[in-house]
């Protein structure tokens, strides 16, 4: 599987590299390249240039900003699991990046190509949308922000220009009385989910005073289950609104068929890891 | 359209070579094809069996998720230059000792991604073993006497520890 041929620059900065996606006939930006070249190894794509934004160095780093937690789009996947900022002061996407792909994978994969790809199936665009975060991108009019909840439209499309870059993203920082819940459900460990989870709560006492439920790979994008959140939104977690969240998926969730699971298969399995995430958001509360 | 290419400068195994590439050619080809170093697998070819695996700069790599182009510049280790150095040397051996492959197509970068963990984790668990080699296909020995492998490895390290100390 070799690709078709294409053009190569590797750009010194973000106006290089816009100018060439301006110029272009068909350029696509490549960072750490782990999920594009096998796109391209397969022949799905065929750009007539790659540009490589690999060596901005201002596209790099973590970095605690006040109330949020900058990641650079070019942050390797392993500095964000090494990162102890991450850790502290966002457990969710702590707890969700050693479920990105394989040890080799993670040494050269970027933060912001797991974004601008919009793998319905993958983790971080879903760990973006539970938190709502917000995404800092470059283009020919300069800076601006869109929110991670308007940013994936469908599968492998985003609210991104052409020439437009994703710089970074700003995750909002944990909050005391905030908890979170992450698990997916793939074949191997590392590999794209078959469903995923990604849950934010804040609680007040033993009731669910705030929840959001993104869903991935269960949906042609990740998916804030509402009704579902609404079902348990401001009571507690018993047999019954547990019951009615599960119930309401069917409204929240579009899953499609491939050939790791069938849509009937995939919504059962997003029903399972919403009682579970739930009941461990609801007990962990309990215990204190 | 003409095939464009570059030339790049590549280290590999302390060894500098330049060569003039296609631009669509992957630094697994390059290191086979265009400096001999067929110790790197090329299995799948999309990033999935973990055959071509690579140290880049230090870092374990899948070498058909790269292109030569974008490794220009960049210090890389092949199982040709690993497997004689101490702190792969040991892994190698008790693959052997222990069966640890049978084809032998995957143990290049079965050994280089198991070395990584150990310089990781020293102390593993057969489920971490199980789970950070996850990225790794073994079509021959159904992974048991391979986790055997690194997780005697990890203990006759520490061994040799103990018996320093």
């Amino acid at each position: 599987m070799k690709p078709y041929p294409f053009e190569y620059t590797r750009v010194s900065s973000l106006e290089e590299a816009v100018t060439l996606l301006q110029r272009e006939d068909e350029p696509r930006i490549i960072a750490g390249g782990q999920s594009l070249v096998p796109i391209l190894a397969m022949r799905l794509a065929a750009p007539s240039r790659l540009i490589d934004i690999g060596g901005l160095s201002a596209l790099r780093g973590i970095e605690r900003r006040g109330d949020v937690l900058r990641i650079g789009a070019l942050a390797r996947h392993a500095e964000v699991m090494a990162s102890a900022e991450v850790a502290e002061a966002v457990p969710l996407l702590a707890r969700a990046i050693s479920h990105v792909a394989h040890p080799a994978v993670r040494n050269r994969g970027t933060f912001g190509g797991s974004v601008c790809l919009a793998d319905p199936a993958a983790e971080l665009p879903a760990v973006c949308t539970a938190l709502g975060a917000t995404f800092e991108v470059f283009g020919s009019d300069g800076l601006r922000t869109i929110p991670a909840r308007e940013f994936f439209l469908d599968i492998y499309e985003t609210a991104l220009a052409p020439d437009e870059i994703l710089v970074a993203a700003q995750l909002p920082v944990a909050c005391p009385k905030e908890r979170f819940g992450f698990e997916e459900i793939a074949r191997r460990h590392g590999d794209f989910a078959i469903v995923g989870l990604a849950v934010r709560a804040r609680m007040e006492g033993t009731l669910f005073a705030e929840l959001d439920l993104c869903f991935f790979g269960a949906s042609p994008r990740p998916v804030l289950a509402q009704n579902a959140a609404r079902a348990v939104i401001g009571q507690e977690l018993t047999d019954e609104t547990q019951q009615a969240a599960v119930s309401a998926l069917t409204a929240d969730l579009d899953p499609q068929e491939d050939a790791q699971a069938d849509a009937e298969m995939r919504l059962h399995l997003a029903g399972v890891l919403l009682k579970r995430r739930l009941a461990e958001i609801a007990g962990k509360e309990r215990q204190q | 359209m003409s095939e464009p290419r570059q030339s790049v400068s590549l280290t590999v195994n302390e060894e500098r070579h330049d060569v003039t590439v296609p631009n669509r050619k992957h630094l697994a080809d390059i290191l086979r094809e265009d400096l001999g170093f067929t110790g790197v697998h090329v299995g799948c070819e999309h990033g999935v069996c973990g055959a071509c695996t690579v140290r880049i700069d230090g870092a374990i790599t899948r070498s058909c998720l790269v292109f030569g182009v974008q490794a220009d510049g960049a210090e890389i280790e092949t199982i040709e230059y690993l497997s004689a150095q101490s702190e792969t040397r040991d892994l190698v051996d008790t693959f052997v000792a222990e069966n640890a492959l049978q084809c032998g197509f995957c143990t290049p970068g079965m050994v280089i991604s198991a070395a990584a963990l150990l310089a990781e984790t020293p102390d593993p668990t057969r489920e971490e073993v199980r789970a950070y080699l996850s990225g790794n296909y073994c079509r021959c020995t159904g992974y048991q006497a391979i986790v055997d492998a690194v997780m005697m490895t990890a203990a006759g390290r520490r061994a040799a520890k103990g018996e320093r100390a």
